[in-house]
């Protein structure tokens, strides 16, 4: 996030474009609220579902699923064309504007509600609210990344941002809302096949060379695979020996089959986890690890807040910490790491991490730091392009609206995206052992609009079989006008019906993100 | 900014316009009870057990609800306060059945508070209890309305603080209660279990049922950590007893970015723990497909023989590692180092992107 957590309250207007955050983040949700309630702000909704937010919205967007970057066109539109833009900002912050206002110009809200279904009265409405806003927050969630065009999509809600002067600001910026616990860390960790800690390339013979005298060995220059080329590489054999640690890609990555088919072309597969996850069940060798009440360390936070993880209780048996297990193999294989504590560690990372650089234990004790931190005196940053973007001047992108990558047919006459619901998580390893989650949520439901179920003869609580290019799965329907018509959903927590059989492995060319909220299927009635 | 000069118990104090006194009492150190008042929700001034003398003011006052004037000369410890604040408590005890034996809340429970510090030794009225049945009907949350002071402490949380928009009074008198819409019980109603009402009940009325008879809050050793399931990453106390995480609590006082809240995953998501389905020691797979357990010694070896071999037939390229959202930075960072200095290649990600 470029803003913080706590700003969202604040916010005037509130753009929530693709997340579903009282299901996801439930405490920001709340936050949503609050500013809508208690403080006087405007909420824009964009999603294809009725979800709960749209309860408190001034102004609710129901796009077709996948054409996100054709209606933030249109709203764009309609700032420019009404000269609501922040002028002065675009001049002397920016650059690329010309560009950006050439391609936005085909985008007229009328043609753009031929394209995304939404009345060009409210995407007029909603282009002002925005721009006439003293302070306005984006908020958006895997709704907007998960797409073929995904890429296109972030740049394309950074350029309203820019637009109307509303990043650099207080409770405004452009806030994506990470679903999973440390996924930022995991970024600002350098895992990630093109950059090293701190995102700093890997092709960069500066960046190498300063690694390598850390680290003390020579360095590969070649950007790495990502994780659906990895799978695809293991697939083709390429990739003969998987390490994975704490990931069930059997049940969070797209189209499953090619993935058991890869998994099964190993040599060597090591999966080190706290449960013997459907992935684990592939492995060659399995390795118990701690959970995070079982030990020490950090996480990073949506907001770039890094705090600390305590240990509280012992870790089962023979498991250990991940850190443990990775220093001990690392030393086993001739590359000694001897890591007393993982504060030891982030003395380390302090060292070739500039965004990190002042964050210690001490310093986060009793409250986390916001990267950058570049010094033990910095209070951290509350939100980022205050002065001046990372890169000097905020880039304006170009961006053309290109449909999902799979469309409806005759075959598939539907859509299906996919998500979370509230009371699960990812792969469902640990909620599904939740007594309360059980109880509240037990099975797979898969979302139908009650017209769509009546034309397709599907009834409430009975199977329905749910058929896309690449196979099926069985699971309760639930009839329910959260859905659009023409549009189902479903969750991916439970491995009953695996909904990763059904989805399309087709990547947004950048961020390599597959396209989970749009693919192409048929619904039929199972029977019982 | 101008200030206020008022007197608090014959102390001379320096106040900020629309301060309460109650506030200007607490910045200062000046006890002063409360029940019903509930930090970053409306003030209700409902419970009166917080009333206070103020010169020249005929009837005493609620501190929570009455911002501070100047030159106002207020009392927080007279006869007349004393005997107000034991009226109010008698009369909450006795229209309730707060059996401290059997209630999960005891030892952390406002209402006992109160009784203790008043030095009350048995209400003058007759205890007469309502008579409501335990709500049994989930597994997460218990509430036994019988030990409900009607304070509404839950009812703004769930409103106010996360908006949530289940719990209201209803009925009037002697029968007034809280709880969803229809007096419906939590499981049948919109709750989504974010356990902010548990944290917010003064007394015994609504509790943790996960929890029930597996600590007493004085066994109860409470680590502060940060919730491992979404970005959020609200901070939380993990409540140990006996080697067991039983319980998740917020706290208020840690602040940012979640000022006490948790949701139903981060409060009563935490089974997997102490599952025991969890691995406890590393598998081999043998030639007939089967796991066998291995000790450590043997797992490395094994892992190490066969990365060396590959990387020798096939080069470093033919290796990939994948991280988690679910490891510290710690981990996530040695991870990397190890597969781009160990194996030498830069074929690492994680599961973001998913
Ligand atoms: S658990 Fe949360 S949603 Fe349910 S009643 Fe309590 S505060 Fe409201
Ligand atoms: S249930 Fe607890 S918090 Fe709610 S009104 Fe009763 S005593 Fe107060
Ligand atoms: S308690 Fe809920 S909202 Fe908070 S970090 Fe955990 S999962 Fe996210």
């Amino acid at each position: 996030m470029t803003n913080s957590i706590d700003e969202i309250e604040f916010a005037d207007v509130i753009f929530a474009i693709g997340t579903n955050t009282t299901e996801n983040h439930p405490v920001i949700g709340s936050k949503v609220k609050r500013a809508v309630r208690y403080h006087g702000a405007k909420l824009i909704v964009v999603d294809p579902r009725d979800i709960a937010l749209t309860k408190y919205a001034e102004l609710w967007l129901r796009p077709k699923a996948g054409t996100n970057v054709a209606l933030v066109n249109g709203i764009m539109n309609v700032i420019i064309s009404e000269d609501l833009q922040a002028k002065d900002y675009v001049k002397e912050r920016t650059e690329g504007f010309e560009a950006m206002k050439a391609v936005v110009a085909k985008f007229t809200p009328e043609r753009v509600e031929e394209i995304t279904g939404v009345p060009a009265a409210n995407i007029r409405a909603a282009a002002r609210l925005y721009a006439k806003a003293g302070k306005a927050s984006i908020l958006y969630c895997m709704g907007v990344t998960q797409h073929s065009t995904g890429t296109d999509s972030v740049k394309n809600v950074a350029n309203l941002a820019m637009l109307c002067g509303m990043m650099g600001i207080e409770s405004g910026g452009v806030n994506p809302l990470r679903g999973q616990g440390n996924v930022q860390g995991a970024c600002d960790m350098g895992c990630l096949p093109n950059v090293f800690p701190a995102y700093q390339n890997v092709t960069v013979d500066d960046n190498r060379a300063r690694f390598q005298k850390a680290w003390g060995v020579k360095l590969p220059a070649n950007v790495g695979l990502t994780i659906v080329e990895i799978m695809n590489a293991a697939h083709k054999g390429d990739i003969k020996g998987l390490y994975v640690m704490g990931e069930n890609l059997m049940m969070s990555d797209p189209d499953l089959h090619h993935v058991e088919e890869a998994l099964k072309n190993l040599d060597l597969l090591v999966v080190q986890d706290i449960f013997l996850t459907e992935t684990a069940k592939f492995a060659h060798v399995v390795l118990p690890a701690a959970s995070f009440a079982e030990k020490d360390g950090t996480f990073s936070n949506t907001e770039r807040r890094v705090q600390r993880v305590r240990k509280a209780v012992a870790p089962p048996g023979m498991a250990k910490p991940d850190w443990q297990i990775l220093s001990g193999l690392s030393t086993k294989m001739g590359y000694p790491m001897a890591y007393a504590s993982p504060s030891e560690i982030m003395d380390e990372i302090r060292k070739v991490t500039p965004s990190y650089a002042g964050i210690t234990y001490r310093r986060i004790e009793r409250r986390g730091i916001q990267w950058p931190c570049p010094n033990t005196d910095h209070p951290g940053t509350k939100y980022l392009h205050r002065d001046r973007f990372s890169r000097g001047l905020g880039l304006f992108s170009a961006i053309d609206y290109i449909p999902s990558a799979e469309q409806t047919d005759k075959e598939y006459p539907l859509i299906m995206t996919t998500g979370r619901i509230l009371y699960h998580y990812h792969t469902g390893t640990m909620t599904r052992l939740a007594r309360g989650s059980m109880e509240r949520y037990p099975e797979s439901l898969v979302e139908i609009n009650p017209r769509d179920a009546e034309r397709f003869g599907i009834e409430d609580e009975k199977l329905v079989k749910v058929t896309s290019r690449r196979g099926s799965v069985t699971a309760k329907a639930s009839l329910t006008d959260r859905s659009p018509e023409g549009t189902i959903f479903m969750n991916f927590h439970f491995r009953e019906a695996a909904v990763n059989l059904l989805t399309n492995s087709v990547l947004d060319p950048l961020a390599k993100i597959p396209e989970y909220k749009v693919s192409a299927v048929r619904i039929e009635a199972a029977g019982a | 900014m101008n200030k206020i000069l008022i007197t608090i118990d014959g102390r001379q104090l320096e106040a900020k316009p629309g301060q309460t006194i109650l506030e200007v009492a607490k910045e200062n150190g000046i006890y002063i009870p409360t029940l019903c008042y509930y930090a970053a929700t409306r003030v209700v001034g409902a419970c009166r057990v917080c009333v206070v003398e103020v010169e020249n003011s005929r009837t005493l006052v609620a501190s929570c609800a009455m911002p501070v004037s100047p030159g106002m000369v207020v009392k927080t410890d007279t006869p007349r306060v004393r005997e107000s604040q034991k009226l109010v408590v008698e009369l909450l005890w006795s229209a309730g059945d707060h059996n401290c034996l059997v209630c999960e809340s005891n030892g952390q429970c406002e209402l006992q508070d109160l009784i203790y510090w008043l030095k009350i030794e048995k209400p003058r009225f007759k205890i007469e209890a309502p008579g409501y049945p335990l709500e049994k009907t989930n597994t997460m949350i218990q509430r036994d309305l019988n030990k409900c002071v009607l304070c509404g402490r839950c009812i703004r949380a769930c409103n106010e603080i996360q908006v949530n928009e289940v719990l209201d009074f209803f009925e009037r008198g002697s029968k007034m209660k809280v709880g969803p819409a229809f007096d419906a019980d939590y499981i049948d109603s919109n709750c989504v279990f974010c356990g902010a009402c548990v944290d917010a009940c003064p007394t015994g009325a609504i509790v943790n049922k996960q929890s029930r008879f597996e600590g007493r809050p004085w066994d109860l050793q409470k680590i502060r950590t940060t919730c491992g399931y979404c970005g959020v990453g609200c901070q939380m106390d993990l409540n140990v007893y006996d080697g067991k995480v039983v319980k998740v609590t917020g706290n208020k006082e840690y602040g940012t970015p979640n000022q006490g809240s948790l949701c139903v995953k981060g409060r009563f998501g935490m089974e997997f723990i102490h599952h025991p389905s969890r691995l406890k020691t590393p598998l081999i797979k043998q030639a007939n497909g089967e796991f066998k357990e291995a000790d450590w010694d043997e797992a490395y070896d094994f892992i190490a023989g066969k990365l060396k071999s590959i990387k020798k037939k096939h080069g470093a390229d033919s290796l990939a590692g994948l991280s988690s959202a679910r490891c510290t930075n710690e981990e996530n960072y040695l991870f990397q180092k190890f597969m781009r200095t160990v194996i030498g290649t830069n074929n690492v990600d994680h599961c973001a992107r998913l």
